[in-house]
């Protein structure tokens, strides 16, 4: 099963200074990500699978069960296009 | 800095318009009437410097449109410096003036998303509309385009000349692979308003292409998203035009003049700021031109007094001004406004028309430097 998630060719997500937050940019348009979704996505670099990204912002933030947020969150990335599963 | 000011209005989305020079002729261009008049375009190093300032004000999603921008020689440069400064930058073309070299070099130069726009569906109709033989090269571009991996966004521009094909036009978007379709309702500024007779579609057409773009958003909703907006003129609610004015577009023409929105030159009484003369944050801030619709001090009634005037800011200016001559009264599609009836009077007018052998016989004033010229000697404003 392929679990490492990645950026899909079609978007670009960047930090933007102006919004003080990240975003997700496409054809003629954006979305500010939350604070939480940006630390997520920031993972998704086609190398960390997802258990590794989950391990990676527990420690971050610890104290907190993230589990379900991130693979939540994932979901609902990808069925948004944002990104893909490398295969 | 922090979220200290990311609440006030910024230029998000900044629209280049690099040239009105373009090697298309289509009769609903949305272009100014006077496109003769602006032939002293903006250098290479005035548009790097108004992408620079608009940056730094916030702006992230740049398109570069005209006329044709491909027409422009330095466009690899700029979509360089785009990239450079982090833009997200939008390519909106005709794909006439495109080969695969360029589309190459366009992606090495960060360029993010390709539009191509259709006349129509088959080659006949969308070669007599645009003015010239481009349908085969267009669709040969738009298999280029995804060769190269970008988004594709194919935009047609609908009205009643070709809304009828909606159904070949859709499954040729199919065909192509695009990840968006924009099908463009005509708005009716510029050579539209002109052609408004043998444009607008009818009643009848708007209801039966409605039903072909929702059968086709709903079957194709995994692979593709379709864009399909009905034409204003049709509605009682007026759009929220440009999202409020001066709150988040910024146009520049080709000539450097910056515009609330990229019709907003018709408007009489305004002075509207020059890029050669002034730097984008005084313009954006401080310039009367950019300042005049905003906020809600400038409405007269019905707007003024309306629950909904925070939703539709009164619809859109110029469509005020052409309808009204009062570029402050109610946008007239609102069915508030005392000139609802008169426009729709107009277009029950042109429906009746529609399909009878003289009207229809009229012919269409192809959008060219020529009739430009013609149509703007008199002192003649549409």
């Amino acid at each position: 099963m392929n679990n490492i998630p990645e950026i899909a060719p079609t978007f670009r997500f960047q930090w933007e200074e102006a919004q003080d937050c990240y975003v997700i940019l496409y054809p003629e348009g954006m979305v500010k990500l939350s604070g939480s979704a940006g630390e997520i996505m920031k993972r998704c670099d086609g190398v960390k699978s997802t258990e590794e990204i989950i391990t990676e912002l527990e420690g971050a933030f610890p104290g907190v069960d993230l589990k379900d947020d991130v693979r939540n969150f994932l979901d609902n990335a990808r069925n948004n296009g944002w990104i893909r599963y490398k295969s | 800095m922090a979220g200290s000011d990311t609440n006030r209005s910024r230029p998000l989305w900044l629209l280049a318009e690099l040239t009105y020079r373009c090697p298309l002729q289509c009769p609903y261009c949305s272009n100014p009437v006077e496109i003769a008049k602006y032939n002293d375009e903006l250098s290479t190093e005035d548009w790097t410097r108004v992408l620079q300032q608009a940056r730094k004000m916030g702006a992230t999603q740049l398109g570069f449109s005209g006329g044709e921008p491909l027409v422009r020689r330095d466009l690899e440069e700029l979509i360089t410096e785009a990239r450079r400064l982090g833009y997200y930058t939008n390519l909106i073309t005709s794909g006439v003036g495109m080969d695969a070299d360029r589309v190459k070099a366009f992606k090495e130069a960060g360029l993010d998303h390709i539009q191509i726009s259709f006349q129509a569906s088959n080659e006949e109709l969308n070669n007599y509309l645009g003015g010239t033989k481009s349908f085969r090269h267009k669709q040969e571009m738009a298999r280029v385009v995804k060769e190269f991996e970008y988004p594709m966004v194919l935009n047609i521009v609908l009205h009643r000349k070709n809304v009828d094909q909606i159904r070949d036009i859709l499954d040729m978007t199919v065909d192509l692979n695009a990840d968006y379709v924009e099908l463009a309702s005509t708005q009716y500024y510029g050579w539209s308003r002109v052609n408004i007779d043998q444009l607008l579609p009818t009643r009848e057409q708007l209801a039966r292409a409605e039903v072909v773009a929702k059968e086709y958003q709903e079957k194709m909703k995994d692979r593709m998203k379709i864009i399909y907006v009905i034409p204003d003129y049709f509605e009682n609610r007026p759009k929220a035009c440009m999202n409020g004015w001066g709150s988040i577009f910024l146009t520049i023409a080709p000539d450097g003049s910056a515009l609330p929105c990229h019709a907003a030159a018709q408007l009489p009484g305004l002075e509207f700021p020059n890029v050669r003369d002034h730097s984008i944050d005084h313009i954006w801030n401080d310039s009367d031109a950019f300042n005049k619709f905003r906020g809600f001090d400038w409405m007269q009634e019905p707007c003024r007094s309306c629950p909904e005037k925070e939703k539709d800011f009164g619809g859109c200016r110029c469509q005020a001004y052409m309808l009204t001559g009062d570029a402050t009264n109610a946008d007239p599609v609102c069915d508030k406004s005392p000139h609802h009836g008169q426009l729709h009077a107009d277009v029950d007018r042109i429906g009746s028309l529609s399909g009878t052998k003289e009207f229809e016989s009229k012919p269409l004033v192809f959008r060219n430097m020529r009739n430009s010229k013609e149509l703007t000697r008199d002192g003649v404003t549409v």
